[in-house]
């Protein structure tokens, strides 16, 4: 039996993993950053790219020396050697990928911490999400009322609140790469700290009917001054609603139903009102 | 024409659905009247009259059919009729259409039912693809888009992958480990009969008012459960999906524990028995979740309920929890039975043992218990306890080493060995490896919470799961037909028109399924009908691969039809493997074995002179070669 090449194999290996990593992290995968989240995040990202590259690479090493070595010549019909396993060998390739993935889950633990730490001054903020609408409430004023348009100031944390009127929802700006689903019946929290002025868009990311494709809101994140002149302008409370109790939810189901003209276009009947009734 | 409506058949069968359509709807009326209700309710969610026959038209049509004679005449206490194996073997095409129990025109049904919803899955996904190729509208509204992909994902999960593997299986499992049948062949009959039903519901959701199910294969309460009627047909077609799946994995267990040749103890079962013996213990494990989940929601919509009705004090959340801990276990389901088809073929056609054979059998175990502990992973950003969401992704990542020694194993198996690559199967077998270790990869940072926060929900998701599933499961699948086609028609395929299938299939899946990981970490949100026009390009460009990926599987199909009717005889064995379903005739005789084989040693004893994995009955008492004891080990 011939002994491998081992050290070519690894050279090649971290030949092509070096060419893949190189030509990865040409892209830039995330898109814009805007958030502090967006740096350890991205860079989390990088690393598991880098060492993804290596691990791809030395599997195509082995296939390719495999296929450009022991390809039979036609018309060979002997078998391969009678090789079962290698028990060092086994053991070697159970502990490194475990090695590998305990170390990224470390990583990715003190990455999360990291992100999802509160700081004092944080300001919390109030998402309300329905079909297929993001409105938003300002707790330091009130509870005042926005609806499509989401301001916060640069450099200061914002919790947001999440609510869901109806079906799930999800909160999503890319920029800041935070996620977080708006869950009907409980609150959920997004924390966020914004760093980059400009104008983003808030995507709903977990499929909510029809017009999912389009529940978007505007997100502009503005200096202090700017964001406190543009609060303050705010003027109507956040509807009761959606604060929603029972009655005041079937209420409004009930007016929607209405407004949609019922199941087949044609206005609603006793039995879908009752249905309503009894739901 | 009296005669044949006293016979089990399609004539008594079309009656006992109308009696069963008939029994289900005037038991609506009746209840309803004596409820003092309305005769109809045609709320969005209800539909009594339509939900209630939709379950017992199947029953009615299966009672007619055939499915429960014998049981039911064993419970009534009447003398059964004994099987008199008549309708064993298949000799005319219309013997694929009876209630029939040998498990190799099973086999054979299920793989043909299975890939004509391949088909149907593929036309739905080249839909949405025509829809995406564009910004903007193309083709559909946004709800039938909707409905769309979430038809796709549930004909594709629960009519092609996870029963075409239980047909592969079917047909081959037994042949394998010297069985003359399925342990429970009236229930593996049954199994079958339960998909095309499932199917037709699934499909038939398209006439219902308001259009088919579209809150994605997920059905996430609460949308589902305020969902119109399609939704419905969803929820009552996974459990006829959900009951043929757990029916046939009861099957295989039994079978792999009990009916094994003698001499076959575990350690001298081929890696897709015990492939099939993990995937059983995933199925009956974790699909009665997914059925359960369904029902809840079936209750939500139609009798009221509030499981997941928020308003009256229902989780949300609860519903995820239960649907997942079925669905991750299941995306399992989906993969273990390939990873023995792969196995099997690599060991093959490179002339060699599957290296660590044993290591690999307890990979697959492994998976098993690691795959019910991290189904939260999908929840990472639902909202759930914080907590759970690190153990979570730690028991994920941990996945990862079984499957990475499964992935070098195979490569180890490459080494040292006469690697043919003349079969198709074997190439797609080789491909697999590199494919799935892409999908691997994505996996593992999909478990990590971070990533996972950023790029769950958008087209990296989409990406991962067709790695996995189409790279992955598809194309282990073809492997497994074109391996055993000559066994199961006892001709050949047309290994010039396997290549052309082997390379569209291939460069069209990198294609397609390589640019969703960009787009969707860019910030393309998954499960939208348009999308903002700096993704156009790239759409497009998938689009393109898509339709070429479809093209080639018109090539499968065409060579799979042709060569089964007009292909080269096959032979016995023409990969000259050493399991047992080779040693016998293509295709293998009604009974499978004259006499049952004696298994003498392991399944892959290639390049050991005189090993042998079994003795066939026609054998016994001929001189055998005594085998050299293996002693070549691999280089330290």
């Amino acid at each position: 039996m011939t002994r491998l090449p081992y050290l070519k194999l690894v050279l090649a290996t971290l030949a092509f993993g070096t060419v893949i990593s190189i030509l990865m992290l040409q892209v830039d995968w995330n898109g814009d950053a805007g958030s502090t989240a967006a740096a350890p995040i991205d860079t989390l990202l990088n690393v598991t790219i880098v060492i993804s590259s290596y691990i791809f690479a030395g599997v195509c090493v082995a296939l390719g020396y495999a296929l450009i070595k022991w390809r039979v010549k036609p018309g060979d019909e002997s078998d391969g050697l009678p090789i079962h396993g290698n028990t060092k060998l086994e053991i070697v390739w159970t502990l490194i990928p475990l090695i590998i993935v305990l170390a990224l889950g470390g990583y990715s633990w003190a990455v999360l911490n990291d992100i999802e730490n509160k700081d004092s001054d944080a300001q919390e903020i109030n998402v309300y999400s329905q079909q297929f609408a993001w409105t938003f409430g300002y707790p330091e004023q009130g509870n005042k009322w926005s609806e499509g348009e989401l301001h916060v100031p640069v450099d200061r944390q914002a919790i947001f609140k999440l609510n869901a009127q109806d079906v799930l929802h999800s909160f999503w700006v890319p920029e800041w790469r935070i996620k977080m689903d708006n869950v009907p019946g409980i609150t959920t929290e997004a924390i966020v700290t914004p760093d980059k002025i400009g104008t983003y868009q808030l995507i709903c990311t977990e499929l909510c009917g029809f017009g999912h494709t389009t529940m978007r809101a505007k997100v502009v994140v503005e200096s202090e001054a700017d964001y406190e002149k543009w609060v303050s302008g705010l003027s109507q409370e956040v509807p009761k609603d959606l604060l929603f109790t029972a009655d005041q939810a079937l209420a409004l189901e009930r007016q929607m139903q209405e407004k949609s003209g019922g199941i087949d276009g044609s206005g609603v009947d006793e039995t879908e009102k009752k249905n309503v009734d009894q739901s | 024409m009296a005669n044949a409506i006293k016979q089990p058949g399609w004539y008594r069968g079309a009656i006992g659905a109308l009696l069963g359509a008939a029994f289900g709807f005037f038991l609506v009326l009746a209840l309803r009247s004596l409820m003092g209700l309305d005769a109809f309710q045609t709320a969005q969610t209800g539909y009594p009259h339509v939900v209630v026959p939709l379950i017992t038209t199947p029953f009615g049509f299966l009672f007619g059919f055939g499915a429960f004679d014998y049981w039911f005449r064993w419970a009534a206490g009447k003398p059964t009729i004994p099987e008199d194996h008549s309708g064993h073997g298949a000799t005319k095409w219309q013997d694929y259409f009876k209630f029939n129990t040998d498990h190799k025109v099973i086999g054979i049904q299920y793989v043909v039912t299975t890939m004509i919803f391949f088909l149907i899955g593929g036309v739905l996904a080249l839909l949405i693809r025509a829809e995406l190729a564009q910004p903007g509208a193309q083709i559909v509204a946004a709800n039938t888009y909707n409905g769309l992909f979430s038809t796709h994902a549930v004909i594709m999960i629960f009519l092609f992958i996870i029963p075409v593997f239980a047909g592969l299986a079917n047909y081959v499992l037994p042949l394998m480990i010297g069985a003359p049948d399925m342990a429970f062949p009236r229930l593996n009959a049954l199994s079958f009969w339960l998909l095309p039903i499932a199917g037709i519901i699934f499909l038939a959701s398209f006439l219902a008012p308001g259009g088919s199910f579209d809150a994605g294969w997920t059905g996430y309460a609460p949308l589902s459960t305020g969902a119109p009627l399609g939704q419905s047909f969803f929820n009552i077609g996974v459990q006829f999906a959900g009951a043929s799946s757990i029916a046939t994995a009861l099957n295989f267990l039994v079978t792999i524990v009990t009916m094994r040749a003698p001499g076959m103890n575990p350690w001298r079962m081929p890696l897709l028995v015990w492939a099939n013996l993990s995937t059983s213990l995933l199925v009956v494990g974790a699909t009665p979740f997914v059925a359960g989940a369904q029902f809840m929601v079936l209750l939500d919509r139609v009798l009221g309920m509030n499981f997941f009705q928020f308003l009256q004090g229902g989780d949300v959340l609860s519903y995820q929890h239960i649907f997942w801990f079925y669905s991750h276990p299941a995306v399992y389901i989906m993969m273990l039975p390939g990873f023995g088809i792969v196995s099997e073929i690599i060991s093959t056609h490179s002339r060699k043992p599957v290296f660590g054979y044993r290591l690999m059998a307890l990979a697959l175990i492994g998976i098993v218990v690691l795959s019910y502990s991290v189904w939260a992973h999908h929840m990472f950003v639902a909202g759930m306890f914080a907590w759970l969401r690190v153990p979570i992704m730690i028991t994920t990542m941990l996945i990862a080493v079984p499957t990475g020694i499964k992935i070098f194993s195979w490569l180890g198996t490459l080494f040292y060995g006469k690697i043919h690559t003349y079969s198709t199967a074997m190439l797609f077998s080789l491909a697999f490896i590199v494919t799935f270790t892409v999908g691997g990869i994505s996996g593992v940072m999909l478990g990590m919470i971070p990533i996972d926060i950023a790029v769950s929900d958008t087209y990296f998701i989409v990406a991962h799961i067709h790695f996995v599933l189409f790279g992955g499961s598809v194309f282990t699948i073809f492997a497994g037909i074109y391996h055993w086609f000559p066994k199961m028609t006892g001709r050949m395929y047309d290994e010039k028109l396997g290549r052309v299938h082997f390379w569209g299939t291939l460069v069209g899946t990198w294609g397609t399924f390589v640019p969703m990981h960009w787009i969707g970490m860019d910030g393309m949100p998954r499960r939208v009908a348009d999308y903002a026009t700096q993704y156009g390009d790239w759409n497009l460009f998938i689009s393109v691969f898509a339709f070429i990926l479809g093209a080639a599987q018109l090539v499968f199909f065409y060579n799979m039809i042709v060569s089964w009717r007009f292909g080269p005889k096959a032979g016995n064995n023409p990969w000259r493997s050493n399991t047992i379903e080779w040693q016998v005739s293509s295709p293998p005789p009604v009974f499978n074995f004259d006499q049952i084989p004696r298994v003498v040693g392991g399944p892959y004893e290639f390049g050991t002179p005189g090993a042998r994995h079994a003795i066939m009955g026609d054998e016994e008492g001929a001189e055998l070669p005594e085998p050299e004891p293996s002693t070549v080990s691999a280089p330290s």
